[in-house]
């Protein structure tokens, strides 16, 4: 039983890990904790949505287009509103994605109801056995693709020149500056490469799981305590983090009832936050 | 070369420069120094564009730089070694080197340049796989000094360099520096070490509560008076 709950919050622990890891970038680059990446998984998760009802493309074979159309989405955010109060005081900067998580999340509910939605058809569906671990078919999928987009961004961030120069703001702005590196365009990329990561989650979500305004808070908030787990600044450690609660609030939740599986999310959160602030392999921007 | 034509600047409505115009021409090695707080940062930091000037104009080869961005300066070979060395701690020293010639595309050019940083500092192709923040202040400071030299300068501004190093490595970077000088690259040097640094300039200016209060060759400023008494105790 507890093989079968540990299997299970490590692939949901995989997706959260991609979700978390483009916060974890974002926070990395600019110092900005980004409240409305849950609301960036949520209009993704329609986006899939519509594109299966309009196009009748499954999420998972336009998550590679969610995930640009994100990115793209990410770029102009950071240029229209995001860029603009970099330089401002500390409170604005806390609280400008606050208020861009707010009018997503309400202008969806205006634009497309609060009606629970559901994908129909999904290409990926039932169980498959594994010894003896049922997996379910779409949790498998969302999870091998959010590790397979996770590997792609650490691979953009390590190995290719934007990244490295990412990776330069990241941890000396002023000397990334001297270095001939545009900081606000890249940041632009950075903020982008975040969405993407929460974007692609999304499509991969949008496979089995209901969609409705207020859907990504949730997605978000884990995100946060997953950052926060490995360490602000660290992607790796994000991930880590990610799949930790994943198993946390599977096997925990199973222990103490599903329906306190969050207050142990939480709960792990604020242990961490008191015994170790910069999270297991933290670094970044102070 | 360089014209910086009466700039004051500040931070935040502080001023720490007032009315400060000098120049450089080609080829040559300029100082400014200075006691600590006079302004002698600030000078490099406006013009490398990080402060921008409140007043006046900063020519660079004949065109206006004063408004530009840091990253376009760079690109037209101005380029600022900052004080305390800032290398990227958690990259390796090739990583900081090829960031340092981030305006270039061209791998061959990059590949030459390195070369080039390799044999005037041998320790950082020993080091090449190290992160930077695991090698010495000395070394560091090698690495700051390749990593400008990787964008190719046509002006190098050099902002403290031998703070907090050896007796004996101040020497070798200050050969390092006269070598690179002879390489064609023109050299504005800030430092808080009076007599070497007007030892090894062509010319140089004394910068005294943000305001320029003298100038002139290397020798002339070594025998003024007032250099002698406020900077080399004599």
């Amino acid at each position: 039983m507890y093989l079968q709950l540990t299997v299970g919050g490590l692939l949901l622990g995989c997706v959260y890990g991609l979700v978390a890891m483009g916060l974890s970038l974002i926070y990395g680059v600019m110092g900005i904790v980004n409240f409305a990446h849950g609301a960036f998984v949520m209009l993704a998760m329609y986006a899939s949505f519509w594109l299966n009802r309009f196009l009748g493309l499954d999420p998972v074979l336009s998550s590679p287009l969610i995930a640009l159309l994100m990115f793209g989405f990410g770029v102009l955010m950071y240029h229209a509103v995001i860029g603009k109060v970099l330089e401002g005081p500390f409170l604005a900067r806390l609280l400008v994605t606050f208020g861009l998580s707010i009018f997503l999340i309400n202008s969806a509910q205006f634009l497309w109801s609060p009606d629970y939605r559901m994908v129909e058809n999904p290409m990926f569906r039932g169980i498959i056995m594994l010894g003896p671990v049922f997996i379910e078919r779409p949790k498998l999928v969302a999870s091998i693709g959010s590790l397979i987009v996770a590997g792609l961004i650490y691979w953009f961030v390590r190995k290719t020149k934007t990244g490295l120069a990412i990776q330069a703001i990241s941890l000396d702005r002023m000397a990334a500056s001297l270095m001939g590196i545009n900081i606000e365009r890249l940041n632009g990329y950075a903020f982008g490469l975040g969405c993407a990561c929460a974007g692609a989650a999304g499509a991969f979500l949008a496979e089995f799981y209901y969609i409705f305004p207020d859907v990504g808070t949730m997605f978000g908030l884990v995100a946060l305590v997953a950052v926060a787990l490995g360490g602000f600044g660290s992607t790796e450690g994000a991930l880590i983090g990610a799949i930790l609660i994943g198993i946390i609030e599977t096997v925990g939740g199973f222990i103490v009832g599903s329906e306190f599986k969050y207050a142990l999310v939480f709960l792990a959160y604020l242990v961490i936050v008191i015994l170790r602030p910069r999270g297991l392999m933290g670094w970044g921007a102070d | 070369m360089l014209n910086v034509s009466s700039i004051s600047a500040g931070y935040s409505g502080v001023p720490a420069l007032t009315d400060v115009s000098l120049h450089i021409n080609s080829g040559e090695i300029v100082t400014i120094v200075g006691s600590n707080g006079a302004g002698k940062s600030t000078i490099a930091r406006t013009i490398s564009g990080l402060v921008k000037p409140t007043s006046g104009t900063i020519t660079f080869n004949g065109e206006r730089i004063d408004q530009l961005p840091p990253h376009e300066i760079v690109a037209r070979g101005l380029v600022h070694v900052p004080e305390g060395r800032h290398v990227f701690s958690k990259l390796t020293v090739t990583e900081n080197l090829r960031l340092g010639a981030y305006t270039t595309d061209s791998e061959t050019e990059i590949e030459r340049r390195l070369e080039r940083v390799y044999e005037l500092f041998p320790i950082l192709k020993e080091r090449a796989r190290q992160t930077a923040g695991s090698m010495s202040g000395g070394q560091q400071q090698m690495l700051a000094l390749g990593r400008g030299l990787m964008a190719d300068p046509k002006l190098l501004i050099l902002d403290e360099p031998s703070l907090g190093l050896m007796p004996k490595l101040v020497e070798e970077l200050f050969d390092a520096i006269r070598a690179i000088s002879k390489t064609g690259v023109t050299i504005l040097l800030i430092e808080q070490r009076v007599l070497e640094a007007l030892e090894l300039c062509h010319r140089g200016y004394v910068l005294q509560n943000g305001r320029i209060v003298t100038e002139g060759t290397g020798a002339e400023l070594m025998d003024s008076e007032m250099v002698r008494k406020a900077y080399l105790g004599m």
